[in-house]
């Protein structure tokens, strides 16, 4: 699955519209906490997270991750999505919760792992 | 010996809006060079989780990555204030970040044993009132 079918399944918008979409999922993640992720992040990874600090960013950039998520249609600052854009890390926004959106991404087989 | 590459990035206490630069910075040039993917990420991630310990405990400091034909050498040393129980801050879980890191989502306790388990090599030196000095090698061919 890509970017763009993902978004697709979790009724997300893109907040860096900007950036290609077709990008491999291969895994993903929900957690809120930066530094647990840091230990835990992987490449291709799909994260889902309520945090929208820069920090954000700086994990899923050297994690190699495809994208992430902010769930219940939080928004990010444009200084944070401008940085995002600059570094090519998509990131999508979904009405629905880190709990919905991790129940439809395993139900069409995206694992926890790669 | 000489290095391919020598680069050096002060931190300065609390300064979160910064912290992951250094480290993007590293991986960046760690690309231009052909570096695996693997080990650009393992650098990377061993680099952002000491660049955020300088931003988080320490009092200001200095990164500092040298690349050889053969590995990658990252060293971190701070002004201090020093660890004063190594064994616990090697501990997964155990951490004494402030309110402010936690509320940006920082201190899971996770920091040095990361750093331990993506480095092929990891030495720490701590002395209260002095500092710390972190360095970690990483061979170049996996």
């Amino acid at each position: 699955m890509n970017v763009k079918e993902l978004k697709e399944l979790i009724e997300a918008k893109s907040l860096t519209p900007s950036l290609p979409e077709d990008v491999t999922v291969t895994c993903g993640y929900a957690c809120d906490l930066l530094s647990w992720v840091m230990s835990h992040g992987d490449s291709g990874m799909a994260w889902t997270t309520v945090q929208t600090n820069m920090n954000v960013v700086a994990v899923a950039v050297l994690a190699d991750m495809a994208c992430v998520i902010l769930p219940e249609d939080i928004e990010m600052e444009k200084e944070v999505l401008d940085k995002a854009v600059g570094e090519g890390i998509v990131v999508l926004s979904s009405p629905l919760t880190s709990y919905e959106i991790s129940g439809r991404m395993y139900g069409q087989g995206i694992a926890a792992h790669n | 010996m000489n290095g391919l590459i020598h680069s050096e990035y002060p931190r300065e206490t609390a300064d979160y809006t910064h912290a992951g630069e250094a480290s993007a910075d590293i991986k960046r040039k760690l690309k231009q060079l052909g570096v695996s993917a693997s080990v650009m990420r393992r650098v990377a991630v061993a680099s952002y989780e000491v660049e955020l310990n300088l931003v988080i405990h320490s009092d200001g400091g200095v990164l500092s990555l040298d690349v050889y034909p053969d590995s990658i050498l990252l060293v971190s040393k701070d002004r201090g204030p020093g660890i004063p129980d190594l064994e616990m801050a090697m501990k997964e879980g155990y951490s004494t970040a402030n309110e402010e890191a936690r509320a940006l989502g920082f201190g899971a306790g996770m920091g040095l044993p990361n750093m331990k388990r993506n480095a092929d090599g990891f030495e720490i030196e701590s002395e209260v009132g002095k500092g710390t000095e972190i360095r970690m090698s990483f061979n170049i061919n996996g």
